[in-house]
């Protein structure tokens, strides 16, 4: 039962890391003005087109697709694999668990080696190619690997040592109802959990905010249309309002 | 020529081979260091002494007090009023997918020329100060694990060399699956460091001139109206047509603005001369202006807001007094990306103008519908001496548009070259539109005290210069934009070219526009006969009159 909440309350701090580092972020980005428009052109003029844009920076990577191809390849592979693994998991909280979950439960279950393939193959990249071996600092390996880990720590319990499913589900619909269930003692469960808690804590203090914060570049979400609408930040309004020229001249 | 080894092209295809990286090979002190007094006239600190010794410009002599508090406030200042800097210091991956884009990189093979490592000076920073990841690990003393790097003179040094080696060009903003733009960071790198007494001298002495005088070459009003009255008179001998260049004309129709390299620099001048006889031959009423006779606004390169904007009011100013109803500006990179998408911005609203043009507009969305309407009498086969391919400028490819639909910026000069010239052939894909390849002399590069940095930087687009040399006979590389043109005829001679293989847009249609009443070259041989003839005649006479008076 000491494990049972031990990770009780590991889960806890950890999706309120999550939810409210992410929620500031996003609000930061949100309320920072963007004071000129610079969209990488050529861009969409219609709003429509942005979402169209955005949609397939987020879903196709395209930008990436032009870039480079073998990172694209295995951005691809890993990131939807992750997607799959994901919602597989739902069948771990719901109850009754949607067909949709059912249906892609197998696919799930290899998208798992595709996962960590995919990781593999990302964290050689980082090894073998110069360029980007020198860019590369130590978190941007221990982020590789701590993925790379969930993903094995799963694939055992799925192919090596099974774990008390049902236990486990017991344990996290309990977390939402904030009802203390015990947890099973399995090392792999332990290990898959734990990391992937810590995953959720450092994804608002890393570069894992490119997720929310793709949303908010300038040069993908602006609307090319500058000499049609004048746009204008707030404190550069300022400026004109009281016909200075320096921000510092302004009176408050 | 140099004391630095000129890059190899060899113009097999097009692309340069991804260098293997070789740390530190474009370590310096950057360029020259801007003067208090310079540093004053943009509203910048002054507390700082310049070191005497003109080889330390760049090092850290020139700080002011407290640099580091001040330039970590400036950080904070900054990150606050761009959404573009936040996000971007934020969500940057280290995917790599910029690291064999950028010029200067693929030049010089200098890691911290690629642009995630350029961003990193800066972004490493932010984050040992502005993070949670970056403080823990900072006071554990290993912010290194998570990117993070304490601010120390060092750290400024390379600040101010290798921002100094960015041409802000958008190139690396274009492939990252983020759309981070280098050129963002570079602004505000010099934004902060024109805070603490690191200024580039460049560029400030530049925009000193244009708000003192005007435009960036310091040219006064009186030399100004001199050089317009001369390109008149060059018309004139070529066409017999009397084709005019007016300045500070009150109620005229269009006020031009132009980067102002065009009133004296090659080929730019023949650009001129273009947009000249193109008004004319549309019955255009159209002024130059000597308040706001400059099209380019360094206010861009270092990143101010304020003093970019202080700049375009010039602009407002000028089209106000003269009362003019549209504004056109000229051949510009960088000018048509303030322009286009800043100009409303900061110096806007233009309720005051004709709303049924755009505003502002390009000189080139002028003349390409009336080349494609037949408004203008064109004789292609004057440019048949040449075979053209056309350098897409990075502000206008990727910083702006012309015309209704996007990507008209890549087509609608394009249309122009087509249009006056019978043999136009495009470099390889990879090096045109959008992914252009700088000219290697953007963004406030454009100085003898970098002609490293321009010489390394220009080596892709030489490549496709020499691919398109080889394999299609290529004479002559067009280009829209005053930077690219001054840097080309300065750089391709290191590159076995030769200057005069660049020319201006505009320059093929006037060498192609046949203008109503203008005469034949025979035409212009005879009137000139007749009228060396006639000065002889009417010397003759004087002299015949002065013998006779002496015999008297």
């Amino acid at each position: 039962m000491a494990i049972g909440v031990i990770y009780a309350v590991l889960f806890w701090a950890a999706t309120l890391v999550l939810v409210l580092g992410v929620a500031n972020k996003v609000r930061i980005y949100w309320n920072t003005p963007a004071p000129l428009k610079i969209p990488t052109t050529p861009a969409p003029i219609t709003p429509g087109g942005v979402v169209l844009r955005m949609l397939q920076e987020v879903l196709l990577f395209k930008s990436l697709f032009r870039s480079d191809k073998l990172l694209w390849a295995l951005g691809f592979l890993f990131h939807y694999s992750m997607l799959l693994i994901v919602l597989r998991h739902f069948r771990y909280v719901q109850d009754p668990v949607w067909g949709i979950i059912k249906f892609i439960q197998p696919f799930g279950v290899y998208a798992g080696f595709v996962f960590v393939l995919g990781l593999l193959g990302l964290l050689m990249r980082r090894i073998i190619i110069d360029r980007v071996r020198y860019i590369t600092a130590p978190s941007d390996i221990f982020m590789l690997l701590l993925l790379i880990f969930i993903g094995i720590s799963g694939l055992m319990m799925q192919y090596v040592s099974h774990t008390d499913i049902v236990m486990v589900k017991a344990f996290f619909r309990g977390l939402i109802t904030f009802d203390w269930q015990p947890l099973p003692s399995d090392l792999p469960l332990l290990i898959h959990l734990g990391l992937v808690a810590t995953l959720m804590i450092i994804f608002p203090i890393s570069k894992l905010l490119h997720a929310p914060g793709i949303f908010f570049s300038p040069t993908r979400n602006q609307i090319d249309n500058p000499r049609e609408k004048r746009h204008v930040a707030p404190w550069a309004a300022e400026l004109d309002k009281q016909g200075k020229m320096f921000l510092d001249e302004l009176k408050k | 020529m140099a004391d630095y080894e000129i890059p190899k092209i060899s113009g097999e295809e097009g692309i340069v081979d991804v260098p293997k990286i070789k740390p530190d090979a474009m370590k310096s002190h950057g360029p020259w260091v801007s003067k208090p007094e310079f540093q004053e006239a943009m509203h910048f600190p002054t507390d700082f002494k310049m070191p005497e010794d003109v080889s330390q410009y760049g090092d850290a002599d020139t700080l002011v007090e407290n640099w580091k508090e001040r330039a970590l406030d400036k950080m904070a200042d900054l990150k606050g009023r761009y959404r573009s800097l936040q996000v971007f210091l934020d969500i940057c991956v280290k995917c790599g997918a910029c690291t064999d884009k950028c010029h200067y990189f693929l030049g010089s093979a200098d890691p911290k020329n690629m642009p995630v490592a350029r961003q990193d000076l800066l972004r490493k920073v932010y984050r040992r100060y502005f993070t949670f990841a970056g403080k823990f690990f900072g006071k554990l003393g290993i912010p290194k694990f998570v990117g993070a790097a304490e601010l120390t003179e060092d750290v400024v040094k390379d600040w101010y060399n290798y921002y100094h080696q960015c041409s802000q060009c958008r190139r690396c903003s274009v492939f990252c699956p983020y759309g981070i733009d280098t050129a963002e960071i570079s602004m505000a790198a010099r934004e902060i460091l024109d805070h603490i007494g690191m200024g580039q001298k460049y560029c400030t002495e530049i925009m000193g001139k244009l708000n003192k005088i005007g435009n960036n070459l310091g040219l006064p009003e009186a030399a100004l109206a001199d050089t317009l009255e001369g390109l008149e008179e060059d018309i004139y001998d070529d066409t017999g047509v009397d084709v005019k260049l007016p300045l500070d004309k009150k109620g005229a129709e269009i006020l031009l603005v132009t980067p102002s390299a065009d009133f004296f620099a090659e080929p730019h001048v023949d650009g001129l001369m273009g947009y000249a006889k193109v008004f004319h031959e549309l019955g255009l009423d159209w002024t130059l202006s000597s308040y706001a006779s400059e099209g380019a606004n360094f206010g861009m390169f270092i990143g101010s807001y304020e003093n970019m904007r202080k700049i375009s009011l010039r602009i407002r100013k000028a089209a106000k007094d003269l009362g003019v109803k549209r504004i056109v500006f000229g051949e510009c990179g960088h000018a048509w990306r303030v322009a286009y998408s800043f100009l409303n911005t900061l110096a806007g609203p233009f309720d005051f103008l004709d709303q049924n043009y755009p505003i502002p507009q390009h000189v080139l969305e002028i003349t390409e519908p009336a080349l494609a309407a037949g408004k203008l009498n064109i004789d292609k086969s004057q440019n048949d001496d040449m075979v053209l391919t056309f350098h897409d400028s990075c502000n206008i490819a990727r910083g702006s548009r012309m015309g209704d639909k996007p990507g008209g910026q890549f087509e609608i000069p394009r249309n122009v070259i087509k249009a006056v010239c019978n043999n136009f052939v495009d470099m390889p894909a990879d090096t045109i539109h959008d992914a252009t390849f700088c000219c290697g002399g953007g963004g406030g590069i454009l100085t003898d005290d970098l002609m490293e940095v321009r010489v390394k930087g220009a080596q892709p687009r030489m490549e496709a210069l020499k691919y398109v040399t080889n394999h299609f006979g290529v004479t002559h590389m067009a280009a829209i934009c005053a930077i690219c043109k001054s840097q080309f005829t300065k750089v391709i001679p290191y590159y076995g070219f030769t200057m005069d293989q660049i020319v201006s847009v505009h320059q093929l249609v006037s060498n192609a526009l046949i203008l109503t009443g203008q005469l034949t070259e025979e035409e212009i041989e005879a009137k000139e006969a007749a009228e060396e003839a006639e000065r002889l005649a009417a010397k003759e006479a004087r002299e015949k009159a002065a013998e006779e008076a002496d015999k008297k």
